[in-house]
């Protein structure tokens, strides 16, 4: 145990002077046996279950900036699985499942709390709808929940029930869903990947790859040449520019999408609320703060920012679901770039290029997927093989028709 | 973001629908529709892009566009344009 109340009050009595970093900041080495690319949540969880479950030794990490400036640090923190398709949701209910059990895994506090996600309805055919995706999350062992009003009502009795127009009807709950402290996601598997003999390498952005008659051998970084037998690429917002580099086209569009805090209130939200007749949803932090959101912007972006007409829309959206909140003023937002696929679903996959691998398309929803994603992703990493959970997420299923498309809206990023 | 429609002159983001990018080529019937339909380039900087003013005067427009920066360098109609 590296903390505690003794050590805590040792700390406070010597002005918090001797508090050690928590993993070791690598300088990079020639040679590697695996490369991951993007020190995000999900490269770090990729290295972390490489060294913990496969056994391997010589991985680096190469992030471009420093741990948790992306976008395991601008998310909102909620983790479910609640998703429509067979294709998807063995994934994501593997990484709950991974969630459940992180926290004693890695040996860091995430603050994982269960505390339930509810997808609010309001018509009939939304209902039907819900109950259809919470009798398909059963069928893959996720836990579903299809709640009436008076269900609704006893959990969140200050929502808009009888507005004019989206009169709530029920909900669907995941009891098990819920948020999750995102920073410490970062470091606590940073910490752990370092401490099993990962190279977690901070300000190396990779600038090229180095490929030898189809295979790659390694990456050119602004930190110098490494040469290595296998790179997984897990970049997010900028996997086209990265894939670019290997010469791949990917079926991605990168967007912004944007988030927002509200000034610090008492407890009043105690889980996750989803809007079903506009795009918002709403969590308490443990700070006090209404953390919300809605829709990407919609268009191709890779500013970090977005614009007011979805700052207004989000808005409305809330002031429509919970009046409540109107006189909460708003602190601050921001964005980040996601990876929108073609279909709304995430790739997990080799790449036309031997010994590259390709973590990428998780849209506005990677954050959820961390632990299960990572774990994946260092299954094909190691095995050349897909992980059972991850067999549909592949790279060419957009050519062999087997896409997973969970709204049904076609080849239209920002619509997913 | 504003966008200067050549009919109505600059005008809000929010009465604009996306396309996406502007410099794909349909292919010909019969041909690999794979590409065009599922691949881009995505790459940051400047990128010509499709809007329809759908709030305004209903026309298609290409606007050229740093995805880095929302910074909005020209719009013209899509009408007659080669790509």
């Amino acid at each position: 145990m590296r903390y505690s109340l003794t050590s805590l009050i040792a700390q406070t009595l010597s002005g918090h002077t001797g508090w050690k970093p928590q993993w070791r900041d690598a300088a990079p080495k020639a040679d590697y046996d695996i490369v991951i690319v993007g020190g995000g949540g999900h490269g770090l969880a990729t290295a972390y279950y490489l060294a913990k479950e496969y056994g391997l030794k010589n991985i680096a990490v190469l992030e471009k900036s420093w741990i948790g400036s992306g976008n395991v640090g601008r998310n909102t923190t909620i983790i479910r699985s609640n998703y429509l398709l067979s294709g998807n949701i063995p994934l994501y209910e593997f990484s709950l499942k991974l969630w459940e059990g992180l926290e004693q895994d890695f040996n860091y506090n995430a603050m994982v709390s269960q505390r339930g996600v509810l997808n609010l309805f309001h018509s009939d055919g939304q209902r039907d709808a819900y109950a259809r995706r919470g009798n398909m999350m059963r069928l893959n062992g996720a836990d579903a929940e299809l709640l009436d009003r008076d269900g609704v009502k006893a959990l969140y009795p200050f929502l808009n029930f009888d507005a004019a127009r989206f009169p709530i009807q029920g909900g669907l709950l995941q009891r098990r869903g819920g948020t999750v402290r995102h920073d410490a996601v970062a470091w606590g598997f940073a910490r752990g990947a370092s401490d099993r003999g990962v190279d977690v390498i901070q300000n190396c952005e990779v600038t090229g790859f180095d490929i030898v008659g189809g295979r790659v051998a390694g990456v050119t970084t602004t930190r110098g040449n490494i040469r290595a037998k296998k790179v997984g690429i897990a970049v997010a917002g900028s996997s086209s520019r990265v894939a670019a580099m290997a010469g791949l086209r990917l079926p991605i569009e990168s967007h912004v999408l944007q988030a927002f805090v509200s000034e610090g209130l008492k407890p009043v939200i105690p889980g996750v609320i989803t809007f079903g007749a506009g795009h918002f949803y709403i969590s308490q932090s443990d700070k006090g703060g209404l953390v919300f959101g809605g829709d990407i912007d919609g268009y191709n972006s890779y500013a970090q920012r977005g614009n007011l007409p979805v700052v207004e829309d989000v808005c409305e959206g809330g002031m429509a679901l919970m009046p409540s909140i109107g006189r909460a003023r708003m602190l601050r937002n921001w964005g980040g770039l996601v990876d929108m696929s073609m279909d709304g679903s995430p790739i997990i996959d080799r790449t036309p290029v031997d010994g590259l691998y390709l973590n990428a398309g998780w849209c506005y929803g990677g954050f959820k997927a961390t632990p299960g994603s990572g774990f994946a992703f260092a299954h094909l990493l190691a095995k050349d093989a897909p992980h059972p959970t991850a067999t549909a997420l592949r790279l060419d299923r957009f050519l062999s028709g087997r896409i997973l498309d969970e709204k049904g809206q076609g080849a239209q990023p920002n619509l997913h | 973001m504003r966008i200067p429609c050549p009919f109505c002159g600059p005008r809000d983001i929010n009465e604009f629908a996306y396309s996406g990018d502007a410099t794909l080529t349909r292919p010909a019937d019969g041909e690999d529709m794979h590409d065009y339909v599922y691949l881009r380039d995505n790459l940051a900087g400047v990128h010509k892009e499709h809007w329809y003013h759908a709030a305004g005067c209903h026309a298609w427009l290409t606007v050229t566009r740093n995805v880095s920066t929302h910074e909005i360098l020209d719009a013209a109609l899509a009408h007659g344009a080669t790509s």
